[in-house]
């Protein structure tokens, strides 16, 4: 299962490096929301300080849909998911190299939007290993519960619109630890943090374990 | 009625052995021995004792609620090319799919390879090689990336895929060329060569000539004629009836759903139902 899963992960991987939409789109705009972000709030100096974390997260989920409608678009196309049904490949090494792939890709996206806040926003990273342990389990959620939406849409003609529509919604509980925790990490008292980190590995584990499962229905209907 | 086996086209290619070794034997067990004379796989000389590769019984398949197989009496023998000749609409499509375990059987019964489908469908399908309408290729990978990707995912290696990618006559030049820069043909040869290294037990090709130069349709043909005499059974269809029924042992008449003439000689057919 793990040689599977690392084949799907290095494929998907090697198809974002061919395509360039993550580099090419995805960053772009992950950059153009924090700006105009910036623009919006920057007269009041003090509230784009205390939004700084929401405004991180909300940027990183918008800008994750757009990678797992990537990742799972090529999947729908020219009859992929048939030759992946037809692999011998378990549906849960699928599962989780997809996930392995959107993680990698993710934390690309998170490293340039940190580095944005950072520059825009003048937020100062006080407790680092809190923010990444948070970074950490927030991205693994979303890869993970966006690889059950993704496959669950990935066939269907309204996906790009129902995807989100799906994901965003049921993401708000980790959009909701995730910004907690960084406010913990940018303020420098990392005691409370920890709590944030736990509940959020509880979600990673969570959509981590469901996917697993889900994913040869999800296969199969897809 | 099972006609002797046609001579190879004349521009059959070169059987190596070490391709025949690596991607056309399949993993068939002490049962069947392989590498056996073209000959062996008519019906006159097929062992008694093997049960068909595919046997279906009144099968019944649904696409949403319109029955696209309606009752459909099939065997295959192992060795077996098997044309399913019909027009558009008739069912071939679901008929190989349903081989392949990717359309559910809602009733009458269906075997392949040994695999009960209406128990589990998911069992037989990495012995089965599928080449339908679409190209199964990631249109931003190279030809190499892609044949190499469903190689290893098949549990075949990367020697493998580029043997078959020679064997389909892909020039090496284009080998490291993205799919999406390929022509319609040369995407059908990659297509098919990342099926081939599969090894697969049963090749179930949906119009394979389709897109392909004369060149190519005799390699085609030619692997599929390779594939029946190492002991794979290769079912297709196909409209191209000149050229396909030169390669087929046998051909059927898939019509509204049903097959006709799809029993092999002394089997037995359903009580009350026509064959």
């Amino acid at each position: 299962m793990i040689r599977d899963a690392a084949l799907v992960a290095a494929k998907d991987l090697r198809l974002e490096l061919r395509a360039r939409v993550g580099m090419g789109q995805v960053l772009p705009f992950a950059v153009l929301v924090l700006l105009l972000f910036a623009f919006a709030l920057d007269p009041d100096r003090g509230v784009l300080e205390r939004a700084t974390p929401g405004l991180f997260w909300v940027g990183v989920l918008f800008s994750s849909v757009l990678v797992l409608q990537r990742s799972f678009g090529v999947e729908a196309e020219d009859g992929i998911l048939d030759a992946l049904r037809l692999s011998g490949m378990a549906p849960a090494a699928i599962f989780l190299g997809k996930v392995a792939a959107l993680v990698v890709q993710l934390a690309v996206l998170e490293v340039v939007l940190g580095v944005g806040v950072v520059v825009f926003y003048d937020a100062q990273p006080a407790h680092a290993p809190l923010l990444l342990s948070v970074a950490a389990t927030a991205t693994l959620s979303i890869a993970a519960a966006g690889s059950v939406y993704g496959a669950l849409s990935a066939r269907l003609r309204s996906r790009d619109t129902l995807l989100p529509m799906l994901l965003l919604p049921l993401l708000a509980p980790v959009l909701i630890s995730a910004t907690r925790g960084f406010e913990v990490g940018l303020e420098g008292h990392a005691g409370g943090g920890w709590s944030w980190v736990a509940l959020l590995g509880v979600f990673a584990t969570l959509y981590l374990a469901l996917g697993a499962f889900l994913f040869r229905p999800l296969l199969e209907d897809a | 009625m099972i006609r002797t086996r046609p001579n190879p086209p004349k521009n059959f290619p070169s059987t190596g052995s070490t391709y025949r070794r690596r991607c056309l034997v399949p993993d068939v067990g002490a049962t069947v021995p392989l590498g056996r004379s073209a000959g062996r796989v008519d019906g006159p000389d097929r062992p008694p004792a093997l049960a068909p590769i595919v046997r279906l019984r009144s099968a019944v398949a649904l696409l949403g609620r319109f029955p696209a197989l309606a009752g459909v009496d099939l065997d295959v023998g192992r060795g077996e090319i098997l044309l399913l000749r019909g027009p558009n609409g008739a069912g071939k499509t679901t008929l190989l799919r349903v081989c392949a375990g990717l359309v559910p059987v809602t009733s009458g019964t269906a075997t392949v390879l040994g695999e009960d489908l209406v128990r589990d469908r998911t069992a037989v399908r990495r012995r089965v090689g599928l080449l339908g309408h679409a190209t199964h290729l990631y249109q931003d990978l190279t030809v190499a990336e892609n044949v190499s990707f469903w190689a290893r995912a098949s549990g075949s290696t990367v020697e493998e895929g580029r043997a078959a990618l020679e064997r389909l006559g892909v020039a090496r030049r284009l080998w490291d060329l993205p799919v999406h820069a390929l022509s319609a043909g040369q995407r059908r040869r990659t297509s098919f060569a990342a099926m081939v290294c599969r090894r697969p037990e049963l090749w179930l090709l949906d119009e394979p000539h389709a897109g392909l130069d004369r060149e190519g349709r005799d390699i085609v043909d030619g692997l599929m004629v390779e594939a029946a005499s190492v002991g794979a059974t290769v079912v297709f269809a196909s409209h191209e009836l000149d050229r396909a029924t030169g390669v087929a042992h046998r051909s059927v008449t898939v019509e509204g759903g049903v097959v006709q003439g799809g029993l092999l000689a002394g089997d037995a057919v359903p009580a009350g139902r026509g064959s």
